[in-house]
Formats: structure tokens, C-alpha cells, sequence
């Protein structure tokens, strides 16, 4: 059984980014970039299902820029067999991603994609659910557990409520959350090895695709910040304030 | 120019998050139509029928909607859909996962997590876990909005006298089925609506401790129980009590985290809270930063204390 991954490069997790002066856009120059920790959870979970000897070949695709070809390979050295690049420089929304990655499904045709809930930058939470609708896909959204048997997937899933339990016929979109597993430290011997992997570049053209623009982006603000607060001395203090200052109890 | 909303509802009654929606449908500035997918939810529609600022409601009933599958739901929106200038959802874990499918099928514009509507075709909405307010303009005729419920007040639940109209449901989709849930019973009020949030890290320690120490506090307020990513990953707190960027977005009243150090993803979900308080024995904890009450104690002693002060 085959798996397709999509990994996006994002602004690392850790990094605290500035909107520009200019109200254009966030300055992402010189920060440091990693693969969208979802995607982690999605490459180590495919990863997982090849251990199991349920999955046979892994395939992860990146769009993006050609820097995006470091996220395919550390999405390798995790365990991926081979990566795909959808290189454009132009702006990649969820609608144009999910689109791309249909083209890629009908050529790859893959029993499971696997895929981040969200991509920690834009927070869109769109591209797996978009491509299950275009592909005419079930879908399986924020899942902490996956099964595979009988030509089905069972996911148990986070929702509001707690958890809720599915079964999707393959082929069979599924989106990570948090708790689906925990991913793997690429190690160095990994890294070398993902270095030979074969890594195929495509264009949106050779796709058949046209990347459009859905929303344009009027401006972007730093969000209003909260004054400063105090320090309280104590637990008294502090059940005078909320009652007398803040008279919220 | 009318928006529809699609409901988010358990068949007997109506969700809360479905009248923050509402608020956001009026503010696209023309009628309001909800749907309710579901089975045997006559209940459910009538309750939206008597919300305030609703027109009319489209009630589709049918077992293949009665847990809310994505697949299904989706079609009955998008065989609707093109009356609609606006289609709301609300951004729950339900509304995140069925929206998208219904604006990749429509090829139109997605807008998640609108905390603004600025015009018919203009949202704010946060991106990098709410460290940027991005304004965004939709370049497409129809627009598919979910609605972070925190942005928006609730509509009133009663006044209103909607029409019902009854419609056939699409068929299923036949590639999903439902197999069980364990949702969680509690009598404590839900999370994203409460008033007061009590919120619990990993300095907890143990699920025990957790519950231990953070139950009473939220007794003695009549709050709802948060918990950090870290604490949820270590198994103190149920998945359904994570504030955060991919969690919960909470903004009550009042907020105190105990034993949270504060991690921008935190911070992301609970930052819009009226009042924060925060109790932490690390006085360079980030958590400090936004907190209005810091109280630099041990949360051991200081949380008992703070129920027995209360």
C-alpha cells in the first residue's frame, strides 16, 4: 500500500515572528524554518505503518519554493522513500495546494494521504479536507489513532466533546493531530541516507494546474497587546483585586 | 445577498457556538438562513427557528446526518449552496472539518477563524498563533467563512420566528461510517462559553493532582477546567480541555492558569480573556507577560488557599 505525506515549510515553531512595518505581510527573511510540526506527526505516522508492514512505499510531496526541497529531505530521513516537489514561487494557498496534491493523487494513486491539520503559519486548517472533496475522498480530520485492516482505516479522532471513532473505505484522507504520536529524532546516518533518495521536481503546469489567488492579503497588524499587569503579594491580595479592581467575581 | 449557516447541534438542541455564528452572518450584512443536518433534529430546528435575527430555517433529516460526517454534511450544504452569498460555519472541531470540503467543491474562497467582518468580502482573522491580525479580502463571488465564536457575541436564543422548511436529504455518502465516541459528561459549563476558566499545566504533576487541586477551584467558581498542551500530553487532562492555538480559543471573564508557564501556542488560545491571572513559582515564567494578577507562589499552597479565600 502506498502513502502520500504532505509536509509544508513553516516558520519554526519556536520563533516569535514580527508583522513588517509596512503592514504587508510577516518578515520571514533569515528565520529559521522547519517542517510544519503536524506534518512531523503525519511523516512519522506513515513511517510507523511501513514498520507494521502495512504500508510498502511512502511518498512525500512539498509545494513551494525550491527551499522546500529541505523539508522533503528531513521528511526522508524520518523515513519517506522519495519525495516530490511542486516548485513555483508563486503564492500557494490551501485551495491551490489541495489542488495540486488531487493531480498528484490521480497520478500516485495512493490508498492514504496523510496529512497536518493545520500548518502553524497561516492556521487555514483547509488543505486536507479540500483535497478529500476534490479527490471525492472520505476524510478522517484531527486524528490521535489510526488502524488499518480489511481495506478500511478506523481513526479515532479530537473533537470537541472528546473523541469520536470513524471508518473510511480506501483510499482514505487522514489529518493529524497532537496526539497521534510522537516523532522520531532524525539521526545523522538518516540524514546521509535521504541525501540518495530520489526527489522528482514538477511545476503546476506540468500538473495541469492553475495557481490562483482566493483571498488577497489587505494588510497585516501586530494584534492589540495587553498592559502590563501587577505582581500580588499574596492569595488575600489577590481575591481583593479580582473583587474590588477587576469585579469579576 | 443571504448567508447560510449550517447549524452545529446534537439533534435534540441547538449548540452555542451556532448563535456566535449568527451574530457574524448579520454582520455580512443581509438575511440569515440556517440549516440543520441531522436526524430526527425537529428539536433542534425549532430551537434556531426562535433565534433572533434568523429568517428562515432549512431542515434536512436523515440518519446518514445523525453524527455529522463530514462527506455527507457537505453535500447537503453544497446541493444549497447556490442561493448563498455566505456559507458559516462555526470554527469547532465539526465546522473546521466539513467547511473546507464545501468551498474546495464550490472552488471559492475559505476565511477561517474570522474574528472581524470589516465588509460583505473583508475579515480580520489571526495567523501565527495570533501574533499577526491578517486583513484579508476574498477575490471570489462566493465565501466560505468559519467563525472563531470568541469574536463575536452570542445572538439571542429566543425572539425570533423563523420559518421551517423541510427539505430532502442528499444520500450518503457511503464511504464513512460512524463507530462509537467517548465524549466526556460534565455538568461544569463548556469551555469555550463559560464565564470563568480555571486552566491547569504540566506543574500539576499527575492526572490525580490535577483533578485534585483544580476541581475545587472551579467548583468554588462554578468554572469550566482548561488544561495546557503540556499538561494533555502527559495525560493529566483530557484532549477536549487544551487551550491553544490548536485547541480551544477561550476568552472569558476571568482566566487563571496555575502551573502554566505560557507558551506562545497558550497564549494563542486565552490571551483575549477579560482578566488573567496567573500563579507560577517561576518569576520569569511568560505566562507573567499577559497576566493582569501574577501571583508568584507555589500552586500547591496557593490554589487550596485561593478556594478557601473565595
Amino acid at each position: 500500500m502506498k502513502v502520500l505525506v504532505a509536509v509544508k515549510r513553516v516558520v519554526d515553531y519556536n520563533v516569535k515572528v514580527r508583522v513588517k512595518s509596512d503592514g504587508t505581510g510577516v518578515d520571514v527573511a533569515n528565520l529559521k524554518m522547519s517542517m510544519n510540526p503536524f506534518d512531523e506527526i503525519a511523516v512519522e505516522e506513515a513511517v510507523r505503518l511501513k514498520e507494521k508492514g502495512v504500508a510498502t512505499e511512502i511518498v512525500a510531496v512539498s509545494c513551494g519554493s525550491a527551499r522546500c526541497e529541505e523539508t522533503l529531505r528531513t521528511a526522508m530521513a524520518i523515513g519517506a522513500d522519495r519525495g516530490i516537489l511542486v516548485e513555483t514561487t508563486e503564492e500557494l494557498q490551501p485551495l491551490s495546494v489541495a489542488k495540486l496534491l488531487k493531480a498528484l493523487v490521480e497520478k500516485e494513486q495512493p490508498q492514504l494521504v496523510i496529512l497536518g491539520k493545520q500548518a502553524i503559519d497561516d492556521d487555514a486548517n483547509q488543505t486536507g479536507q479540500m483535497l478529500a472533496a476534490l479527490a471525492d475522498l472520505p476524510q478522517a480530520t484531527f486524528a490521535s489513532r489510526v488502524e488499518m485492516a480489511g481495506g478500511k482505516t478506523t481513526v479515532t479522532r479530537e473533537v470537541d466533546g472528546g473523541l469520536e471513532t470513524i471508518s473510511l473505505t480506501l483510499p482514505a484522507v487522514v489529518t493529524t493531530d497532537l496526539r497521534l504520536n510522537e516523532p522520531r529524532y532524525v539521526t545523522l546516518p538518516n540524514i546521509m541516507k535521504a541525501k540518495k533518495k530520489p526527489l522528482e521536481t514538477v511545476t503546476p503546469e506540468e500538473l495541469g494546474v492553475a495557481i490562483k489567488p482566493y483571498l488577497k492579503t489587505l494588510n497585516v497588524a501586530e494584534p492589540a497587546k495587553r498592559s502590563a499587569g501587577v505582581k500580588v503579594p499574596d492569595v488575600a491580595t489577590l481575591v481583593q483585586k479580582l473583587k474590588t479592581e477587576a469585579k469579576v467575581i | 445577498m443571504t448567508a447560510l449557516i449550517i447549524a452545529e447541534h446534537d439533534n435534540a438542541g441547538l449548540k452555542g457556538a451556532t448563535l456566535n455564528t449568527v451574530t457574524a452572518a448579520l454582520a455580512c450584512g443581509g438575511d440569515v438562513h440556517v440549516l440543520v443536518a441531522g436526524y430526527n433534529a425537529g428539536a433542534a430546528a425549532k430551537a434556531v427557528a426562535r433565534v433572533a435575527g434568523v429568517s428562515k430555517v432549512i431542515h434536512a433529516d436523515s440518519v446518514s446526518f445523525a453524527y455529522g460526517l463530514a462527506e455527507n454534511v457537505a453535500a447537503q450544504v453544497v446541493a444549497l449552496a447556490g442561493y448563498y452569498s455566505h456559507i458559516l460555519f462555526p470554527a469547532t472541531a465539526s465546522g473546521k472539518s466539513i467547511a473546507p470540503r464545501v468551498a474546495a467543491v464550490l472552488d471559492a474562497a475559505q476565511i477561517s477563524e474570522v474574528t472581524r467582518i470589516l465588509g460583505a468580502d473583508t475579515f480580520e482573522r489571526p495567523i501565527y498563533a495570533g501574533n499577526a491580525i491578517a486583513t484579508v479580502q476574498s477575490t471570489t463571488p462566493r465565501n466560505v467563512v468559519t467563525v472563531r465564536t470568541t469574536g463575536f457575541e452570542p445572538a439571542a436564543a429566543t425572539g425570533g420566528s423563523a420559518v421551517v422548511e423541510q427539505i430532502a436529504p442528499v444520500p450518503a455518502s457511503g464511504k464513512s461510517t460512524f463507530v462509537g465516541a467517548e465524549l466526556v459528561k460534565s455538568d461544569r459549563p463548556d469551555l469555550t462559553a463559560a464565564r470563568i476558566v480555571v486552566s491547569g499545566g504540566r506543574a500539576l504533576g499527575s492526572s490525580e493532582k490535577f483533578s485534585e487541586v483544580m476541581t475545587p477551584l472551579a467548583d468554588k467558581l462554578g468554572a469550566a477546567i482548561g488544561a495546557s498542551r503540556a499538561a494533555v500530553d502527559a495525560g493529566y487532562a483530557p484532549n477536549d480541555l487544551q487551550v491553544g492555538q490548536t485547541g480551544k480559543i477561550v476568552a472569558p471573564q476571568l482566566y487563571i492558569a496555575a502551573g502554566i508557564s505560557g507558551a506562545i501556542q497558550h497564549l494563542a488560545g486565552m490571551k483575549d480573556s477579560k482578566v488573567i491571572v496567573a500563579i507560577n513559582k517561576d518569576p520569569e515564567a511568560p505566562i507573567f507577560s499577559v497576566a493582569d494578577y501574577g501571583l508568584e507562589a507555589d500552586l500547591f499552597a496557593a490554589v487550596p488557599a485561593l478556594v478557601e479565600a473565595l
